[in-house]
């Protein structure tokens, strides 16, 4: 090492590096519009009349914008045998997802809290459990959550797909604040408790008011996997309470008449709205939320 | 009985967590075994039989179907979206000026509905108006690309879709890990005249060796629970050429009124993932603790 300090230091030529530069941003740009062009092709198409459509291709730019397919979508598009376009499954899937998130995001607030703070025995056993619970394919539970869906009486309701999606929550943001929390020295809450604060009192006044953070990540998550659900919406769910997704899917599949993509693409892209805005707008956290259920610790 | 509640409060916080994960979890996973070792049919029966449900599976050409693809889908799936999550994820690593944005673009398919993606590629791909129309129009008259109704190959455009979706998020995961490895040791290696290219292979990648365990542990699981992405792009077909054990499972349940042959598939899909999960779930807490 010492007697050939520089020796093979590897000096690229100015030429070769800015070649390299330019193949690099070059692919760069091709995968980018590989990512791109289905969001594009889903634009172009829904502002597309049907006979530009069929006489055009794809990936041309409209020579006539028109709503008419958007209008369509959100207001006439038939699911079946109805014809009130998404709008009504919209509302349903707000109604579905916001109780669900908040209620789930509580739930795994305090649960996470008891687990990194209030060590007693069995509580790693129930959080390991908890996680496999996260892993599990739902299909190992679709046959008997019906039937206690019916027994409780709220088979086919929004109550229902709320109280579906909060069970089925708990186990990941249990595993956020879990693992947000256990970061926050135990000296914490002794010191607290010393002082005569309680449970309650000591998760109200330290824990939550430093949980902006995690809570930001667990509502967009719970947001995104509920907004986006479709298995447990298109099992649990009747005409007049079924989600976005159902509802997409059911039009695009919908046999009858004339086959409009233009309405399609405009309703995938009115279901898919709620999420991509929640990407733009906080995407850090939507990423830390993707990778906390991976990189742990 | 304050002082017991407040010494207990932990306890009866996590109380009814506790019960929800044992009963619609655990006891639900009981009850589908359960079922599915009966003659269960249109309503669930609960005298215990035998293995007839498994033996159906294992005699039903359309679960063997289902099975085959999803080994061709998880393979491919979860090898393409690798590499290519690791090539972009190397790529943007070079001091890229636009990094944040071109990131922001890669990833954005995650936040999409399954539904979606398979709606916007359906469309893509069809045969009349899609990629196929377009490439004629520019000339190429003999052009076919009709993957989507071909039976033998629809399977791929579901790979395909699913690696558009999914790629830019294990672009992410290893993103953050080429950035957490010590910039000390790449500029030692770099001094010491090493090409970039031995640094990544020989240095940054073997030393990332958890991350690619997470990412195939999350690809895996995504693949054995695809099952909007198949319905809203082929509906498993076509005929059942494209279905998975997920999607098998749900027309037996609810489409054909089969029970026992939806509990028993259900059951064979939460092997698979067992035989993936739980030595992972292990080795993560095991080191957790000590």
């Amino acid at each position: 090492m010492t007697d050939r300090p520089y020796a093979q230091t590897r000096t690229q030529s100015p030429t070769t590096k800015l070649v390299l530069r330019f193949i690099l941003y070059i692919l760069l740009g091709v995968f980018a519009l590989f990512y791109l062009m289905p969001l594009f092709v889903m634009i172009t198409t829904s502002l597309k009349s049907l006979d530009e459509i069929r006489t055009g291709d794809l990936i041309s730019l409209p020579r006539e914008i028109t709503f008419d397919a958007w209008r369509t979508a959100w207001s006439g598009a038939c699911t079946g045998i109805q014809c009130e376009g998404v709008r009504p499954y919209f509302l349903n899937s707000l109604l579905i997802a916001i109780p669900a998130v908040l209620i789930s995001t509580i739930i795994g607030a305090l649960n996470g809290y008891v687990v990194a703070q209030w060590k007693f025995k069995g509580a790693n056993i129930f959080f390991a459990l908890l996680l496999f619970g996260c892993f599990i394919p739902f299909q190992v539970v679709l046959l008997p959550m019906a039937i206690v869906l019916g027994k409780l009486g709220i088979s086919g309701t929004i109550t229902g797909l709320i109280f579906v999606h909060v069970i089925y929550g708990i186990g990941f943001t249990t595993l956020f604040f879990r693992n947000y929390y256990v970061s926050i020295p135990s000296e914490l809450t002794k010191a607290a408790m010393i002082d005569g604060a309680g449970f309650f009192r000591i998760f109200w006044s330290i824990f939550l008011p430093l949980s902006l953070p995690i809570i930001v990540v667990s509502v967009i998550w719970q947001f995104t996997q509920i907004w986006n659900d479709f298995l447990f919406g298109v099992s649990f769910s009747q005409a007049g309470t079924q989600p976005v997704t159902v509802a997409l899917n059911n039009i695009v599949n919908s046999t009858t008449g004339v086959k409009e993509y233009n309405v399609d693409m405009a309703a995938a892209i009115i279901a898919a709205l709620p999420t991509l805005l929640v990407y733009v707008v906080a995407g850090k956290y939507f990423i830390r939320g993707l990778t906390a259920g991976s990189v742990k610790g | 009985m304050i002082r017991w509640l407040q010494d207990n409060m932990p306890k009866i916080v996590l109380a009814p967590s506790f019960i929800a994960v044992m009963v619609f979890v655990y006891g639900f996973i009981a009850w589908t075994a359960w079922v599915s070792l009966t003659r269960s049919r249109l309503m669930p029966r609960y005298e215990f039989d035998s293995l007839i449900q498994y033996e159906r599976l294992a005699d039903s050409p359309r679960f063997e179907t289902a099975m085959v693809n999803l080994a061709i889908f998880g393979t491919l799936f979860i090898v393409i979206a690798m590499a290519l999550g690791l090539l972009l994820a190397i790529l943007l690593d070079q001091k890229i000026r636009t990094e944040g944005a071109i990131r922001t673009i890669y990833l954005y398919p995650m936040a999409l509905s399954m539904i979606v993606t398979g709606t916007a590629w359906k469309w893509i791909l069809n045969p009349e108006l899609g990629i196929e129309a377009t490439v004629k129009g520019w000339g190429f008259a003999n052009f076919e690309f009709n993957w989507l109704v071909d039976p033998d190959m629809a399977i791929y455009t579901v790979v395909l879709a699913a690696v558009w979706q999914s790629s830019g998020f294990v672009m992410a995961l290893f993103l953050a890990g080429l950035r957490s490895v010590d910039e000390e040791i790449i500029k030692a290696a770099q001094v010491d005249g090493i090409p970039t290219w031995r640094v990544y292979s020989a240095i940054i990648i073997p030393s990332m060796a958890p991350i690619f365990l997470s990412a195939f542990i999350v690809l895996a699981h995504l693949a054995i629970k695809a099952f909007d992405l198949v319905i809203a792009l082929t509906g498993g077909g076509p005929g059942y050429a494209t279905d998975l054990p997920a999607t098998y499972m749900y027309a037996m349940a609810f489409s054909r009124g089969d029970i026992g042959q939806a509990a028993s598939s259900a059951m064979v899909m939460m092997l698979v993932v067992f035989t993936i999960v739980v030595p992972y779930l292990y080795s993560e807490l095991r080191t957790k603790n000590d």
